[in-house]
């Protein structure tokens, strides 16, 4: 039962991030919906690690890399922003509609 | 009472992660985040992980820190004074949204999912210990280097200077149609970019 509330939960974080991912137009909230489907991906994790394989050690290994990947994303993600602020004064995902072409 | 404990912080989470959009300010945004994974750390705790919830608080606390500077950097609507709503595709977005959840859940609740706890006697940070240093050392070695070439990406990506002047100097985009207008915005005005210093020879 507590492993289903968890999954829903999770469930619910990675609907709520995609929302964002692809609904805001400004890159830093888009950002905070990347961050929140991988929060939903930590907690899934978490939860069938405790509760479904019995403590598997490699299931804290995946949970390690999954904050690795919040990691990079997030610096390459803000570094990305800076460039593109740079060249292009862009903060907003409909100024780089160029890149559509 | 563990168990209420986890469904309260896991609704706690959905619901700190769903005012992520619907508050005014983006520091606001940020820091509903920050308590989405306080949450998701705490039950990290509670379900016998202490290393890896612990280290989800620890790094997303930080984590959001520096992200409520970027907020402040890029943010359009200080203080949260007006109403902020920057969307586009908004229904698509509902739709895909609310569709990954209901997939996402029917997975859940159509598998079987017997319950395999983790043994109350398990020491599972020294297992993890071992993993990490044992097994899967490889992985555990990749994900360093990989955050290593991160750093190096984002200081390459995010530096205004190469080392022999402006990364970009004299380079032109190519266009977007055959023979067309360069993609972009044109650099400082398209045309006064012929001179170039070469100064300290």
């Amino acid at each position: 039962m507590t492993l289903i509330i968890v999954l829903l939960g999770a469930a619910a974080l990675i609907g709520i991030g995609l929302y964002g991912a692809l609904s805001q137009q400004s890159f830093v909230m888009l950002m905070m919906g990347l961050e929140l489907m991988l929060n939903g991906a930590l907690l899934a994790i978490i939860g069938f690690w405790s509760l479904y394989l019995g403590g598997m050690p490699e299931g804290q290994l995946l949970a390690i890399i999954v904050m690795a990947v919040m990691a990079v994303e997030m610096a390459i993600g803000f570094a990305l922003i800076v460039a593109v602020y740079r060249k292009r004064q862009a903060d907003m995902t409909e100024s780089i509609g160029t890149l559509k072409q | 009472m563990t168990d209420l404990m986890i469904a309260l912080l896991t609704a706690f989470a959905v619901w700190t992660g769903w005012r992520v959009f619907r508050v005014d300010s983006m520091v606001r945004a940020s820091f509903a985040l920050m308590l989405s994974f306080v949450a998701v750390g705490a039950i990290g705790v509670l379900l016998s992980a202490p290393y890896i919830g612990v280290a989800t608080v620890f790094m997303m606390a930080v984590e959001m820190m520096v992200m409520a500077i970027f907020m402040v950097m890029f943010m359009m609507n200080p203080a949260g004074l007006n109403p902020m709503v920057m969307v586009h595709q908004h229904r698509l977005s509902i739709g895909a949204g609310i569709v990954a959840f209901i997939g996402l859940s029917a997975a859940v609740l159509l598998s079987p999912l017997p319950s395999n706890p983790v043994a109350a006697d398990t020491d599972v940070v020294a297992q993890l210990g071992h993993e990490l240093l044992g097994p899967s050392m490889l992985i555990f070695e990749t994900a360093g280097v990989t955050l290593l070439a991160t750093m190096v990406g984002a200081v390459i990506l995010s530096s205004r200077q190469g080392r022999f002047g402006s990364a970009d100097e004299g380079s032109r985009p190519p266009g977007l149609t055959e023979g067309g207008d360069p993609a972009g915005r044109q650099p400082e005005g398209g045309g006064g970019h012929g001179h170039h210093h070469h100064e300290g020879h």
